[in-house]
């Protein structure tokens, strides 16, 4: 249910862009997560292959892919004032063992391109 | 593969919601009205925290409050119950509410002699929390028969929130609910987070929470 709200955020913003770019069939939409963003990439391609053949939206997406990379999670530790992947370690820092630390990146959500005729 | 442009977006998803939000803000600080966007699982006691709050405010301020549900109006109804103007928007099947949708309930409520306005946000603590709705504060509800691991399980929506509402405090002896852990945990991931013990049914902290809230609105309204 999360991951069908974003396909549909991500439906608008290519459809806007189309219009932008004067697009006429969408081929393909690569989006970027972060490691902790919390998105199940899976659920998003399955719920975007059943959205996109909705009439409204077919003639532009009915044919295209989504494809999906992963941006890793970075830590950064207060304390030691050092880095590390989030993943791995999370709260607790490797280094000095503290857990004053903050994500630096990790949760993003983006649209990286585009690929259309 | 000529025929095809590739065109390099490098955006945030929510770029535009964001922008949408920034935008009905601005609206709201013109017109003087202060929006809290309240988030929480179903069932942690929203309505009934509303309610207990709306009691003790309603003659000081003028208030309404916006019910996003996926279907039904039984909250707007529990809220004109105690003669507080009310309105249930229809989130569609969507979970949760974006900026251009609380738009649009703001300006078909008719808010402009509305000092706050409360956003009752569909109950789900994962899909709200991505979406700015345009609200001034976000608070949130946990009650005490969910635990106080919440903060671990869902990190991102209390990281967006001011306040946090613990409710049901009242049942506390018959959960194991640790006070100290929930703080601790909610601080880890929000060290500004404001927090409130309270009880819905007994009264118990409301008091607190409504001084901050009309602490808020006048610091807006200025």
């Amino acid at each position: 249910m999360h991951e069908l709200g974003i396909v549909n955020y991500v439906v608008k913003q290519v459809e806007k862009l189309a219009v932008e770019n004067e697009l006429t069939r969408v081929e393909s939409v690569t989006l970027e997560f972060g490691e902790v963003s919390g998105v199940v990439p899976s659920y998003l391609v399955k719920y975007w292959d059943w959205y996109v053949k909705k009439e409204e939206h077919a003639a532009l997406l009915g044919d295209s892919v989504l494809k999906y990379e992963t941006l890793p999670a970075i830590t950064w530790c207060d304390n030691c004032k050092g880095q590390y992947p989030t993943v791995q370690y999370g709260k607790t820092c490797p280094y000095c063992g503290s857990g004053e630390t903050w994500l630096l990146k990790g949760q993003e959500m983006n649209i990286k391109e585009i690929v259309a005729e | 593969m000529d025929k095809y442009k590739v065109i390099e977006v490098k955006e945030s998803i929510f770029a535009d919601n964001d922008k949408d939000a920034d935008k009905l803000r601005a609206q709201l600080k013109e017109q003087g009205t202060f929006l809290l966007n309240l988030m929480s699982s179903p069932g942690s006691g929203k309505t009934t925290t509303l309610k207990a709050v709306l009691e003790r405010i309603k003659d000081k301020i003028n208030v309404g409050v916006m019910e996003a549900d996926i279907d039904s109006d039984v909250d707007a109804a529990a809220i004109q119950d105690i003669g507080v103007r009310s309105i249930q928007l229809h989130t569609g099947g969507m979970c949760h509410l974006d900026a251009d949708m609380t738009r649009q309930g703001i300006n078909e409520f008719g808010t402009d002699d509305l000092d706050m306005v409360v956003l009752e946000n569909v109950g789900n603590l994962v899909c709200p929390a991505e979406f700015d709705t345009g609200a001034v504060k976000n608070a949130m509800i946990l009650s005490v028969p969910e635990g106080h691991d919440k903060p671990l399980k869902y990190p991102l929506v209390f990281t967006v929130c001011d306040i946090l509402i613990i409710n049901k405090i009242d049942v506390m002896p018959y959960f194991d609910f640790d006070m100290a852990k929930v703080e601790e945990y909610a601080h880890m991931r929000n060290p500004d987070l404001k927090i409130f013990p309270i009880s819905a049914k007994t009264g118990e902290g409301v008091d607190a929470l409504c001084d901050w809230l009309l602490e808020q609105v006048a610091e807006w309204k200025k």
